[in-house]
């Protein structure tokens, strides 16, 4: 039906041109003009479907019509309550008359109610004795044809006072109608053929693709949605700043010890053995295993000296020196355990000791750095990415877990004007422009400093890592010639991730309770 | 680092100057402090809206190593010298007015070393007290015994009124039951064991009973009429406490390292020294030890110590001479002069006040900071070195990518765990030679490191029941073992692991994810009966209680034969092949997890797991100078 009202529509157009008014269509399989909104909105979906393949334009107009309430559709079936009232009394004369209470039997309760006292109004009944008759032996049931002229017309020639009054006899309501005024569109032809919505290869092999219409794409939805893998949101910008340590000529340190003991984790690097660092509250001891193997016995001894008595020309902290404070496992707070095992390395030529698969040695850092003889200090460069451990409460800053950036630098007479300039051209590669240094106190560096941005959307500077030059009291029990300093600096992998994706609470990016769909719709990071 | 909350009005008298916010955060950077708040806006509302107001505070956040910075006193001071409003002041014992005859003594008795050995004491002259700088006086104390005291555990101080008090003293330690005294605030006296139950209950006190509750005796400090000083660590005696009226204050500090005890006696001292009449004068008091010798307390004697010029500038890259260096260490409160024998060299002068100065390169920062971290050129260092990244990032990364071009998410939960979860949860038994285990969590959570990463991944799965099914995610991190050959006792393995959850259980799944791993490696699939391949990897039937009777595997690696092995031509083929298989390896495991695992994990629906390590896939990296962790 739908085809052939479209092809209805399509020839019409093509005969006259134009069609000022759908309701002068008679749609394919009736018998009469269009003019019942059901009929419109039947032909609205034929307009919209050519519409859309622009073989035709067209213009809405609304009117207003009428419909019947079933009570009025009732009338038209069977006469209107008078009507049917008229009907089922005898003629006058011809027979005993009908009581009311006999009546509301015949016609039932409403009809007998409402309709004797229109017959009465209209002259068509008159009583006789206790009982009704007909006066009159024939009636124009004008209610009847009123309605009926409504139902196909959906107006009456007669007009508003008579449509009025049967609106308020609840026959009929009024009703919004549309119809439409058409005319050829673009496209116009009289051939109804589907358009076709794709490029098939049917349509190459059978050569149909010179023929076809298409239909006209969407443009302003959206595609398909793709299915796929992700990763996950911090790791993009682990990642991110990885490549950063790599363009600037960083090799990774191995980082894989999660446990450490209380020597690597801080009297290596010079932290007191009272630090509260060290307390309970703030670090994860182990109750198994507990204790660590002990560090070779020469470094270590040269570690306790200048804690508990100075050397190096330091006066060190002079407080007692416990062994087992040392030996303790923990998980390690910071990576710098990591790199201070790393650097503990690094000066093992220093030491004078020989290093394993020295012969096939691959150049990280250049050696002709000294004017001396060849003391075995070679420079490097070396970074980290890597998970530590607070026993912290958590909430929504803070997790018992997570990642610590970390950088170190190692040169002779390395200054500490290099390390603010390099740290200028870190922030800087990850997109911070504005950075300021202030002094503060760190246990193993001096001087250290803290480094803050200023942030544009908070209007204020932040705090977004540390740095500094580790002590003297760190490098030289390890064996550095005096003159090479090293620069270390920290950040957290989490904070530039936060403010990164607009994340407020650290739950939500790291740990179990992430959404699976927040990590699937995480764009992608280029600082 | 602790927080300072000082009296804004006051604080700008003493600098002899109104800052903005601005200015006054800018001058705490540069000298290395921190601006945390300016109540003035609160205060001023307060008092608009006619509520009660304190004085507006300015609260400061002071390094941890300054303790001549946690009062006002002391950040008053340090400013107007960096500000050049003034000289650094000279600390002075003064000797009482008929000379050192008349010092007043403190005698120590052997028995104090069973529980807290070390003492030293001072006497502040003369002093006048306004209520804040008696209130700034309570608090330094209190300031002092949370930060290097360790909580009074390492150091406590006491206060007295003088004046109420008839030397000579005496510091011995007692069985509490033979110690009775009026303590502080209380009107009637206590024996020390009594003071033990009276102060369990005690908010405050009751944190520092533990010090020294189950030793045999207790300090104590009495005056020649054995009235009660104090009892350290815990409390002083009502007879002798101070007042607002106090004008000669004994200050007396026990300790049980001598290094913390000298700071803390230091500082007590110099720091209120400004309010005698005389200021900046303390007078001694001589202290007999057990052993029949003698010490003045305190000893406020300057340390001499030389700095140069050329380290000074090798370190910062400045190029200052010396006496460039000395004004900025004047700044600073370190009063130096150039040495008469050598232009580079200072001699330097620590005060008292500067416990944290170990070594030249304090002194070093100190003149950076005088200079401006901020002003200093810019540079760049010159350290030409080659990028490597590690061996087994790389492998991850791999692994990562591949896993995320199949259609799977990548997750990251965290690396502690119950210890239900490591093992009960998945119908494992803890052996307890796998796992490493926490001694102080705060919570139930983090009992273990993981050895397994499967906890994570059911987690994740349980959290996001609302995801649309299948749910596919995996992760490639770290696990820790017991080791008990390496120095740390642990070991870190990385691993990587894989969950299916779906309506069905999909075992076929998580094994295409290990078939296309392998694949992307180079390991070749190889039969579980075959002997005879070089190399591969392959799957067999296995029992384990986290999965479903019948549907799990263990998977087997077998690594390729060493290089440049030159025994295996002479050995028989049969021979050669045994050895290939000889040394196959269990790498990880797959299979339908078992659904007692998946309640346990509140899942409802079935899921496939897949876990294995990653170690043996490392590639050989260029050496640097060391490969090994």
């Amino acid at each position: 039906m739908a085809e052939a009202l479209q092809q209805l529509v399509l020839d019409t157009l093509d005969a006259r041109s134009t069609i000022e008014d759908t309701r002068s269509l008679t749609i394919p399989g009736q018998s009469a003009p269009a003019t019942s909104q059901e009929d419109q909105i039947t032909i609205l979906g034929a307009l919209n479907s050519l519409l859309s393949r622009e073989m035709i334009v067209y213009e809405t107009h609304e009117n207003l019509s009428h419909v019947l309430t079933p009570e009025g559709s009732q009338i038209v079936e069977l006469g209107s309550h008078e009507a049917r009232v008229w009907a089922a009394l005898p003629a006058k004369g011809e027979g005993s008359p009908i009581t009311p209470l006999q009546l509301k039997k015949q016609v039932g309760d409403e009809t007998a109610k409402v309709g004797q006292g229109r017959a009465f109004k209209n002259g068509w009944i008159g009583k006789e004795g206790d009982g009704l008759v007909k006066i009159v032996l024939n009636i124009q049931d004008a209610t009847q044809v009123d309605l009926r002229e409504i139902a196909s017309t959906g107006t009456l020639n007669e007009g508003e006072k008579v449509l009025g009054d049967l609106r308020k006899r609840k026959l009929i309501v009024q009703r919004k109608g549309q119809w439409f005024t058409v005319n050829k569109g673009s496209n116009f032809s009289t051939s109804t053929a589907k358009p076709e919505t794709d490029l098939t290869v049917d349509m190459l092999t059978s050569g149909t693709w010179k023929s076809s219409t298409f239909k006209k794409y969407n443009f302003d939805a959206e595609g398909v949605p793709t299915t796929g893998g992700a990763l996950h949101p911090l790791l993009k910008v682990r990642e991110e700043i990885r490549n950063i340590f790599l363009e600037m000529g960083f090799a990774e340190m191995p980082t894989s010890s999660f446990v450490e003991s209380g020597f690597w984790c801080f009297d290596a690097l010079f932290v007191p053995q009272q630090h509260p660092a060290r307390d309970l509250q703030d670090t994860f001891y182990l109750s198994d295993p507990k204790e660590a193997l002990p560090p070779e016995p020469d470094y270590y001894k040269r570690v306790s000296t200048v804690h508990e008595h100075g050397g190096f020309g330091s006066t060190g902290y002079r407080a007692p020196w416990s062994h087992e404070e040392s030996s303790k496992l923990l998980l390690r707070t910071h990576t710098t355990a990591s790199s201070a095992h790393m650097l503990y390395k690094l000066a093992a030529k220093c030491r004078g000791e020989d290093v394993e698969g020295d012969a096939g040695e691959f150049a990280h850092g250049s050696s002709t750095t000294g004017d001396g003889p060849d003391d075995g200090f070679r420079p490097a460069k070396l970074f980290s990415i890597d998970r530590v451990f607070r026993n912290e409460t958590m909430d929504a800053t803070h997790l018992a877990e997570f990642h610590q950036v970390e950088g170190v630098v190692a040169d002779r007479n390395l200054t500490l004007a290099d390390l603010i300039g390099f740290m200028r051209v870190f922030f800087k590669k990850m997109g911070i422009e504005k950075v300021r240094f202030k002094p503060a106190y760190n246990p193993y560096t001096e001087p250290s400093l803290e480094i803050f941005a200023f942030h544009p959307m908070l209007d204020r500077w932040v705090e977004v890592g540390n740095s500094g030059m580790f002590r003297p009291e760190m490098l030289e029990p390890m064996g550095f010639p005096k003159d090479v300093r090293v620069h270390g600096w920290g950040l957290s992998l989490e904070r530039p991730t936060m403010i990164r994706y607009g994340i407020n609470n650290i739950r939500t990016l790291v740990g179990h309770k992430v959404s699976i769909e927040g990590i699937e719709n995480s764009p992608a990071v280029m600082f | 680092m602790p927080t300072i909350s000082v009296d804004k009005a006051d604080l700008w008298e003493r600098l002899g100057q109104e800052f903005s916010t601005e200015e006054f955060d800018q001058l705490l950077f540069e000298y290395g402090l921190e601006l945390d708040e300016d109540t003035t806006a609160e205060v001023e509302a307060a008092i608009k809206a006619g509520l009660p107001a304190e004085r507006p505070q300015l609260k400061i956040e002071v390094p941890a190593n300054r303790y001549d910075l946690v009062c006002i006193e002391g950040i008053a001071r340090a400013l107007r010298i960096f500000l050049q409003k003034a000289e650094p002041p000279q600390y002075r014992l003064v000797y009482p007015p008929g000379g050192e005859s008349e010092i007043l003594t403190m005698t120590i008795s052997p028995e104090v070393k069973k529980v807290r050995p070390l003492f030293a004491c001072a006497i502040l002259r003369n002093v006048k007290f306004t209520p804040r700088s008696y209130a700034s006086f309570i608090d330094l104390q209190d300031k002092l015994h949370q930060n290097i005291g360790r909580r009074r555990q390492l150091v406590s101080i006491g206060t007295h009124d003088l004046d109420t008090l008839k030397a000579p003293f005496r510091y011995e330690a007692q069985p509490p039951k033979d110690i009775k005294f009026v303590p502080l605030n209380k009107d009637t006296a206590y024996t020390a064991e009594e003071l033990m139950t009276v102060y369990e209950s005690d908010k405050h006190l009751s944190k520092y009973l533990h010090i020294i509750r189950d030793s045999p005796v207790y300090p104590i400090i009495y005056d020649s009429m054995d009235r009660v000083l104090s009892m350290p660590p815990i409390i002083n005696s009502e007879h002798s406490k101070i007042t607002l009226n106090t004008r000669n204050i004994f200050i007396d500090v026990t300790a049980t390292d001598q290094t913390k005890l000298d700071i803390v006696v230091n500082i007590v001292a110099t720091l209120f020294s400004e309010y005698c009449e005389d200021p900046y004068t303390i007078e001694p008091v001589k202290i007999i030890l057990p052993d029949g010798s003698t010490r003045i307390s305190p000893d406020l004697s300057e340390r001499h110590t030389t700095a140069r010029a050329s380290y000074v500038n090798s370190c910062t890259g400045l190029n200052l001479s010396a006496s460039e260096v000395s004004t900025l260490l004047q700044r600073m409160a370190l009063r130096s002069t150039v040495s008469p024998s050598n232009p580079d060299e200072l001699l330097v002068r620590i005060p008292a006040t500067r416990p944290d100065i170990f070594h030249e390169c304090d002194i070093m920062e100190d003149a950076a900071i005088a200079y401006g971290f901020n002003k200093l050129p810019h540079k760049f260092p010159a350290t030409s070195t080659v990028a490597q990244p590690l061996a087994i990032s790389k492998l991850s990364d791999i692994v990562r990518q591949e896993w995320a071009l199949a259609g799977w998410v990548e997750v990251l939960p965290l690396i502690l765990c119950s210890h239900e979860e490591n093992f009960e949860f998945l119908n494992h038994v803890d052996d307890a030679k796998t796992a490493v285990k926490i001694a102080n969590p705060k919570s139930l959570e983090f009992q273990v490191v993981r050895t397994t990463l499967l906890p994570g991944l059911l987690k994740t799965i349980r959290e996001n029941r609302s995801h649309a099914l299948p749910i596919k995610i995996f992760e490639t991190a770290d696990v820790v073992f017991k080791d008990t050959s390496r120095e740390r006792q642990a070991r870190n393995v990385r691993h990587a692991a894989a969950v299916w959850c779906n309506k069905t259980a999909g075992f076929e799944i998580v094994h295409g994810m290990l078939n296309r791993a392998m694949k992307m490696l180079e390991i070749p699939l190889i039969g579980n009966t075959d002997q005879k391949a070089e190399t591969g990897y392959y799957i067999k039937e296995s029992t384990d209680p986290v999965y479903f009777p019948g549907r799990a595997a263990t998977i087997y690696y077998r690594p390729p034969p060493a290089k440049g092995g030159n025994t295996s031509t002479n050995i028989k083929e049969g021979m050669k092949t045994a050895l290939y298989a000889q040394c196959d390896m269990e790498i990880g495991s797959l299979g339908i997890l078992h659904p007692t695992v998946l309640a346990n994990f509140e899942i409802g629906y079935p899921c496939s797991a897949l876990e294995f390590t990653l170690e043996p896939f490392k590639k050989n990296m260029n050496k640097i100078w060391t490969n090994d962790d």
